[in-house]
């Protein structure tokens, strides 16, 4: 039997729910395992999940310097969708899609996966070509992709002022159905309970302070709870990629490391049933199961490790929102938070082996990762099952700077601020 | 977040552009050394702590800036005007700092 079903659920609220075993245990670290990861993210734990899954890896650890869930994957703003431009990342994100759809369903676990659809709005004639090229390009490889008229714009989302009086004009929008959102933790949880279950151990408070080296291999951690020795180290620690690298003694990456702010209003009635993008700005919102409108902007723009962010983007984001919705002027504004994200100098992740030998790189996911999660645990447990990459990952390399393959959505590389 | 700038004085960050990582240095626009342009264009230091930084008074004197600011605190240490401290050297200097 499943271990949450309709049966399993009746029996235990009989018993007074006093029977359900802990999501995951906790384990002590043992002195060695066939792969270590570096990160209880929800990256990090996908990943253990599919090596055990799909590549009956199972001798393995995952460690977490805090608790699961404290880095970007408890604190985004759930967005997932696979709207993307060119082929590599649409293959890859799209990959990530196709697994969202069965996640609950493959976990056992309910991700709340939301199909609620995410439109970005044009707001200038040329802006809406251009959303129409990114439509055919996403047509092409098969993904869902529709343009929809300020009309059906205004039937979606009866709150936004499509009238030609609006402060920016909506011109039209480019709409993907199959996008939406999912519960974040519960991301987290999901796998790091199918992980566990299959053996792996999930190790909380424990951060890697360095390498073990065997020459140039690396060949396990130094932890805050001892020394741990393995065949494979994998890092994907998002946020703080470039501390942990320099641990490794690489002390350069193609990575800057900023601030990401999200924020939460009070609870409201339904108001909007779907994810909505400000063109004209870095706006974007959603409304969550509970009432409250999820929405964000821009990184705060410089270097930072600290999960807080500054008062000008708190003003530039609510000023967006009130561009686009100005209803909601008295709405107040329940809380809010920052997440370090790991910009890279494209805009795109690196999913790779190397740099050094024995190691294993997951990083760059800027501030769009959370909807790859699925596919990037899937893509890199296969790289470190396989020692190759899959090819929905092999464009995701770490030397494709060096080697001009930059994978640049935005036209804005190489300036990871501005991604 | 306030920077001092020399010439303003304390101004909310508001008034200020950031123009990147301060470290890094520009090959000779004749240069054909790859790895030098290679590293100008992509790699960073990234550092947990004190970070050298060019920030632009942009709506100040405009003038640009070198910042000493720690990415965990944000607290900022130094503030110099780019223009009179071209030489690596003094690059070096902020850059040493623990
Ligand atoms: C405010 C905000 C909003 C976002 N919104 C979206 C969105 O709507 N849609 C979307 O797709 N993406 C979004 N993102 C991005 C997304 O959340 C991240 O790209 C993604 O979650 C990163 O992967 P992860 O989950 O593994 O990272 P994390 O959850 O950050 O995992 C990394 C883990 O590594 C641990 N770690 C670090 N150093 C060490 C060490 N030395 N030893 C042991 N462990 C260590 C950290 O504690 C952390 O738990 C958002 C991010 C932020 C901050
Ligand atoms: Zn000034």
């Amino acid at each position: 039997m499943a271990e949450y079903s309709a049966l399993s659920l009746l029996a235990n609220a009989f018993k007074g729910n006093k029977d359900w075993k802990p999501a995951w245990r906790k384990p002590d670290p043992k002195a060695s395992y066939d792969v270590i990861i570096i990160g209880g993210g929800g990256h990090g734990l996908a990943t253990a999940y599919y090596l055990a899954k799909e590549h009956g890896i199972t001798n393995v650890a995952v460690l977490e310097k805090g608790w699961l869930g404290s880095g970007n994957v408890g604190r985004n703003t759930t967005a997932v969708r696979s709207n993307y431009l060119l082929p590599a990342n649409t293959r890859f994100y799209e990959h990530s899609m196709k697994l969202w759809e069965n996640l609950s369903h493959e976990l056992n676990y309910n991700v709340m996966f939301s199909q609620r659809g995410c439109l970005n709005l044009a707001h200038t004639p040329a802006q809406f070509d251009d959303y129409a090229r990114r439509g055919n390009a996403m047509r092409h490889l098969g993904v869902d992709a529709e343009l929809m008229t300020p009309a059906e714009i205004k039937r979606l989302i009866p709150a936004l002022d499509i009238s030609s009086d609006a402060r920016f004009p909506v011109v039209g929008g480019l709409m993907q159905r199959r996008a939406g959102t999912a519960r974040h933790d519960a991301v987290a949880w999901g796998y790091a309970r199918g992980a566990d279950r299959r053996g792996v151990d999930i190790v909380e408070n424990c951060e890697v302070t360095g390498f073990l080296r065997d020459g140039d291999r690396v060949t396990g951690v130094t932890t805050s709870r001892g020394d741990i020795r393995a065949k494979k180290v994998a890092v994907a620690v998002a946020g703080s990629t470039g501390r942990v690298m320099q641990l490794a003694g690489v002390e350069t990456m193609p990575i800057e490391s900023h601030v990401l702010q999200a924020f939460v209003t009070e609870s409201l009635k339904p108001f909007i049933d779907t994810v909505v993008t400000f063109g004209m700005g870095h706006f974007y919102m959603s409304q969550s199961d509970k009432g409250g409108l999820v929405y964000g902007g821009d990184i705060d723009g410089y270097n930072s490790y600290a999960q807080r962010g500054n008062l000008p983007i708190v003003d530039e984001v609510m000023s967006e929102m009130l561009a686009l919705f100005p209803g909601l002027a008295r709405v107040r504004m329940l809380r809010s938070w920052g997440g370090v994200c790991d910009m890279s100098m494209d805009g795109s992740p690196i999913i790779t082996m190397g740099p050094l030998p024995g190691m294993y790189l997951n990083c760059g996911w800027c501030y769009g990762g959370f909807k790859a999660t699925p596919a990037s645990g899937w893509c890199f447990a296969w790289t470190i099952a396989k020692d190759q990459p899959h090819d929905f990952n092999a464009p995701f390399t770490l030397d494709r700077f060096h080697r001009g393959l930059v994978i640049d959505d935005k036209g804005q590389g190489a300036n990871p601020r501005l991604h | 977040m306030l920077i001092t700038c020399p010439y303003c004085g304390p101004r909310d960050v508001i008034e200020f552009t950031y123009q990147g990582d301060g470290n890094r240095e520009r090959p000779d626009p004749a240069s054909q050394n790859f790895e030098a342009w290679n590293a100008y264009v992509y790699d960073r230091l990234n550092p947990a702590g004190d970070h050298n930084e060019i920030w632009q008074h942009s709506g100040g004197c405009r003038a640009h800036l070198r910042v000493v600011r720690n990415t965990l605190t944000h607290e900022i240490s130094s503030v110099a005007f780019v223009r009179g401290d071209h030489s690596s050297a003094a690059r070096r200097k902020a850059e040493d700092k623990p």
